[in-house]
């Protein structure tokens, strides 16, 4: 069987197991046979995926006679969906070993297991469909799918609201996507991928269907100003549904952009680069500030999802940019990069989120000022929520290095640019990312440094223990492949060369040619990085420097209390908290993202009571953006509502005005 | 070829051997600056052996990354150093990592030695966490905006190369130079705690940074954490000397003779260098924690700068 009738045979396997999913989910076995299936089929589509994708012929395009009698269904494999595909099997075979052990704590199980399959059966959908119609209706799918496990929780009443804030979103998304596509389509209404890419539209039509993409698709992976429903929405569903969401669905989301923007757009025009690069670094910032700032654990990992997001897009504005100034070889870097740091992001993300589901487990907590100490407690958990921490912080020599150094590389080559334009946003934008990953790592120091060490700051905490052996072996793998990604990028470049050919037209020069698996963009005089090299020399620097010391100098250990400058604190809430750490950066950078109040409580001399400091962060761009639509939509709603109270005459007339009215609209239509 | 591994050895040892009598250097400057006779040039050499012969306590509240992270911020930052064309360019490593690479080893040492200080759950030690992570944001795009510059001008960010270019007298007098010059030594004071942002002297609670996050270290652990300050210290100083003054310093390919010169003239930049160092803490005062993101922002800013002349002018040629 060829590629992708092998998907769709493991999607129409999905959606059984979903059905079965609904009258088994009481039942232990129900557990087993749900996400061992989903396991199962993740692994089959990732080996068929990453088969085409290194071989990275286009494969044959299969129609079948579903949806709409005269248009019906195709479906089709490229090397672009088959990235997308190894990125969201890889998420998912991971979620479902996890969810193995994990979906042991649901509590009502029958709300998850049916949706779960049916969920990664929308997004492979998505990925393999070949016409806009069945990926409309993939689209619209998966997001009801995930929406219904986002609701999973229903009876907490902010989960309702994160998946009502989803719901409307998502259908504005769609919304946004459908006029793409119906731009695309042109008035012959060509559906299918093939006949849009063979008469592209003109440049009127194409420049709003790029900008309608940028709308729809970043609405779904979480761009700014768009992303208030993500760090809702993800954090309320299940840990490992959250791990999906942020780790696959926003990827496939940046499938949907790179497959209308590059692929079906038609030739690049250099002005839209300008919304991508400026959208891309705005949402790193407020991402990463954002996350600073929440003391939700699962909200905190959510907000850098955005960030995250955010540098792909910074990654995908570079390489449109050069795509239309005419620079293959910088084009082919920029989208490497994108790509890369998309499926980076997909390995670490999924492995915090599992961390902070084995945090919630064991503890019942989401908050970081009631954690602390659990590195003692939950050793393995710890140290694989550590990698994945310093991974997500670009720390050498780990994935997320890899790819931030090439997004910082292609900076790099912007000089190049014709347009002034481009030239001084450049700079800022490469700025703007440095900024990003710096303000990342703090993000993450503070993310596991808050709940994984220090002393307990609640009872829940001092009692925690370790997780089951599913969870733990799900992000051991995925730890695993944060390293070795990071030491072999290399090979993961080379991997992605169909795809960047397909988005890009070039690819970068093979690298695994190059001495001792180092890595060179453009040139090796010009740049190159050897993961492997550095990680070798950190491990022989550390041993050698304490094999030497424990050798010759003293090896001896005394467990005292801590010192603490003579003055120790027996209470642990003494201990910096999560808004301790981030309070300079607040001060700092705060005002960006934020409207701060805050208000403090001195009593006077000789009162007994305790002073107090009280925070309120705003959200700017909720304030004014959002609330003032929303008071408008609520006024108008009001306005109509008096159409429900209206006498039968008035009806009838209200009825025969639209008539006339329609009818000279057709009338004077020329 | 063994020749190139015997003068990349060299090179590693070199910079570690130098690292401490740099601080001895600044230490003694300092003192003659403020009429002290101050402690012998070999002090912070005899310190380093007087407390990785003690025994290491630990509190008990700490966990084991508490006692890994000494070895891994020194390794991390052994590495960056013995990536810098000290006395020589060319070496056998150097294209294994480049300048942007360089920083972010140096953001993993800190990205752990601000962990090891939230480890213990003190109150100091998270003081310290925080406030250097506040500067570390500030500081390392500000060094990623000065690399931009410095890979504009040379055409790489591969160090090796950017000091041969800077050697090679094809760079004349340039704008962007001079603030990147300005804005990497506002940068380095900052990164390793100097006088104005920090003072490694001090032991004045509501100030410190850098100390409050190893107040809990002794022994060897506080040995190796030195260690690994006073190496990021040379390292500072190397890139600047490599990348500003690398007069003296001996290209790729060059005879053995002509790199044991190189490494004379390189001993004694840094040693100059820590002079002016001394000289320059004693002439300022420590500025207010809040101040120094204003201190730190002008660097990023000087930086945005320069690389904006640059990349505005490449159309002009």
């Amino acid at each position: 069987m060829t590629a992708v009738a092998l998907c769709l045979a493991a999607v129409a396997t999905l959606l059984a197991l979903a059905l079965a999913g609904g009258f088994v989910a009481a039942t232990s076995f129900g557990r087993a046979l749900v996400y061992g299936g989903t396991l199962a089929l993740s692994l089959l589509v990732l080996l068929v995926a990453g088969d085409a994708l290194l071989v990275g012929a286009a494969g044959e395009t299969l129609m079948l006679p579903l949806g709409l009698p005269w248009v019906g269904a195709r479906f089709h494999v490229d090397p672009l969906s088959a990235f997308f595909l190894v990125v969201v099997s890889l998420a998912a075979a991971a979620a479902s070993l996890y969810a193995l052990g994990y979906g042991r704590h649901e509590r009502d199980p029958g709300r998850v297991l049916p949706f779960f399959p049916a969920f990664l059966a929308g997004m492979i959908l998505v990925l393999v469909a070949a016409d806009a119609y069945t990926f409309l209706l993939s689209w619209e799918f998966m997001s009801l799918a995930s929406w219904a496990l986002v609701m999973a929780h229903h009876r907490e009443e902010q989960n309702a609201r994160a998946a009502y804030v989803y719901l409307v979103m998502a259908s504005f998304g769609t919304l946004a996507l459908l006029v793409a596509f119906a731009l695309l389509a042109g008035p012959d209404g060509h559906y299918a991928f093939a006949a849009m890419r063979a008469a592209p539209p003109a440049a009127g039509a194409a420049t709003l269907a790029f900008l309608a993409a940028l709308v729809g698709a970043g609405s779904k992976a979480g761009l700014a100003p768009l992303h208030v429903w993500l760090p809702l929405a993800h954090p309320a569903a299940p840990s490992h549904v959250s791990a999906m969401m942020s780790g696959a669905m926003t990827k496939v989301a940046v499938y949907a952009f790179i497959r209308i923007a590059f692929d079906l757009a038609g030739s690049p025009d250099w002005r839209l680069a300008i919304p991508l690069l400026i959208v891309g670094a705005a949402s790193g910032i407020i991402g990463v500030l954002q996350a600073l700032m929440d003391n939700d654990l699962k909200r905190v990992l959510a907000y850098s999802t955005i960030e995250n997001i955010g540098l792909v897009f910074v990654g995908l504005g570079f390489a449109y940019a050069f795509r239309a100034a005419g620079f293959p070889a910088a084009a082919a870097l920029a989208m490497t990069a994108a790509l890369l740091h998309a499926f980076n992001h997909a390995v670490f993300k999924s492995l915090l989120f599992f961390g902070a589901g084995a945090v919630l487990s064991a503890t019942g907590e989401r908050r970081l000022d009631k954690l602390g100490g659990l590195l003692n407690r939950m050793p393995a958990t710890g140290l694989f929520m550590l990698v994945g921490a310093a991974a997500i912080s670009a720390l050498p020599p780990l994935n997320g290095f890899v790819s931030e150094w090439m997004i910082l590389q292609s900076v790099l080559l912007s000089p190049s640019f014709p347009q002034w334009t481009l030239k001084i946003l450049a700079p800022a934008v490469g700025a703007g990312v440095a900024l990003t990953a710096a303000l990342a790592a703090a993000c993450f120091v503070r993310a596991f440094g808050i709940p994984f060490l220090g002393r307990p700051r609640s009872e829940a905490a001092e009692r925690a223990g370790e997780v089951d052996r599913f969870s733990l072996a799900a992000m051991a793998v995925l730890a695993a492949l944060c390293l070795v990604a990071g030491l072999f990028p290399g090979q993961a470049i080379d991997a992605l060369a169909a795809a960047t050919d397909l988005a890009v037209g070039a690819h970068m020069p093979s690298q695994s040619s190059m001495p001792w698996l180092s890595i060179a963009p453009v040139a090796a005089s010009r740049s190159s990085y050897n993961g492997l090299l550095v990680g070798v020399f950190i491990l022989m620097s550390a041993t050698t420097a304490s094999t030497i010391i424990h050798r010759f100098a003293s090896g001896a250990v005394r467990r005292a209390p801590a010192w603490d400058c003579g003055f120790p604190d027996s209470s642990p809430s003494t201990q910096y908290s999560g808004e301790s750490f981030s309070q300079p950066i607040r001060r700092v950078f705060g005002r960006i993202a934020f409207v701060v109040e805050e208000r403090i409580d001195m009593p006077r001399p000789g009162e007994t009571r305790p002073a107090r400091l009280e925070l309120r962060l705003g959200d700017r761009i909720w304030n004014t953006l959002y609330r003032p639509l929303i008071v408008a939509v609520e006024r108008a709603a009001v306005q109509l509502n008096r159409l429900q109270f209206l006498t039968i005459r008035q009806y009838l007339g209200v009825v025969f005005g639209a008539l006339v009215a329609l009818l000279v609209v057709l009338a004077t239509w020329p | 070829m063994i020749v190139e591994l015997v003068f990349q050895l060299l090179q590693v040892t070199l910079v570690i051997l130098i690292a401490p009598l740099l601080t001895g250097v600044v230490r003694a400057t300092k003192a003659r600056l403020t009429r002290r006779r101050g402690p012998p040039l070999v002090q912070p050499y005899r310190d380093l052996v007087r407390l990785a012969r003690k025994e290491a306590i630990v509190a008990d509240s700490a966990s084991w990354l508490f006692r890994v992270t000494p070895y891994i911020v020194f390794a991390s930052t052994w590495v960056a150093t013995a990536l810098i064309p000290t006395f020589a360019t060319g070496l056998l490593f150097s294209w294994s990592a480049d300048l942007i690479a360089i920083i972010a080893l140096l953001g993993a040492g800190r990205f752990f030695l601000a962990l090891a200080g939230l480890d213990v759950g003190t109150s100091f030690g998270g003081l310290g966490s925080s406030r250097e992570s506040l500067f570390g944001a500030l500081a390392e795009p500000a060094m990623i905006v000065i690399v931009f510059s410095l890979a504009l001008i040379a055409g790489s960010t591969q160090l090796s190369t950017v000091a041969a270019f800077m050697t090679s007298g094809a760079v004349g007098l340039r704008v962007t130079l001079a603030m990147a010059l300005v804005a990497f030594i506002i940068v380095a004071l900052a990164e390793n705690g100097r006088i104005p942002v920090d003072n490694p002297a001090t032991h004045l609670e509501l100030t410190m940074v850098h100390e409050a996050m190893i107040l809990e270290y002794s022994g060897r652990h506080l040995a190796v954490i030195e260690l690994a300050a006073m190496l990021k210290l040379a390292l500072y100083v190397s890139l600047i000397i490599c990348v500003f003054v690398p007069w003296g310093s001996a290209i790729a390919d060059a005879s053995v003779a002509d790199r044991v010169v190189g490494a004379g003239v390189y001993v004694a930049k840094v040693l100059a260098a820590g002079v002016a160092l001394g000289v320059f803490e004693t002439s300022i005062a420590k500025m207010r924690v809040f101040r120094v993101p204003d201190f730190v922002g002008a660097a990023l800013m000087l930086g945005f700068l320069g690389a904006l002349l640059l990349f505005v002018s490449r159309t002009l040629k």
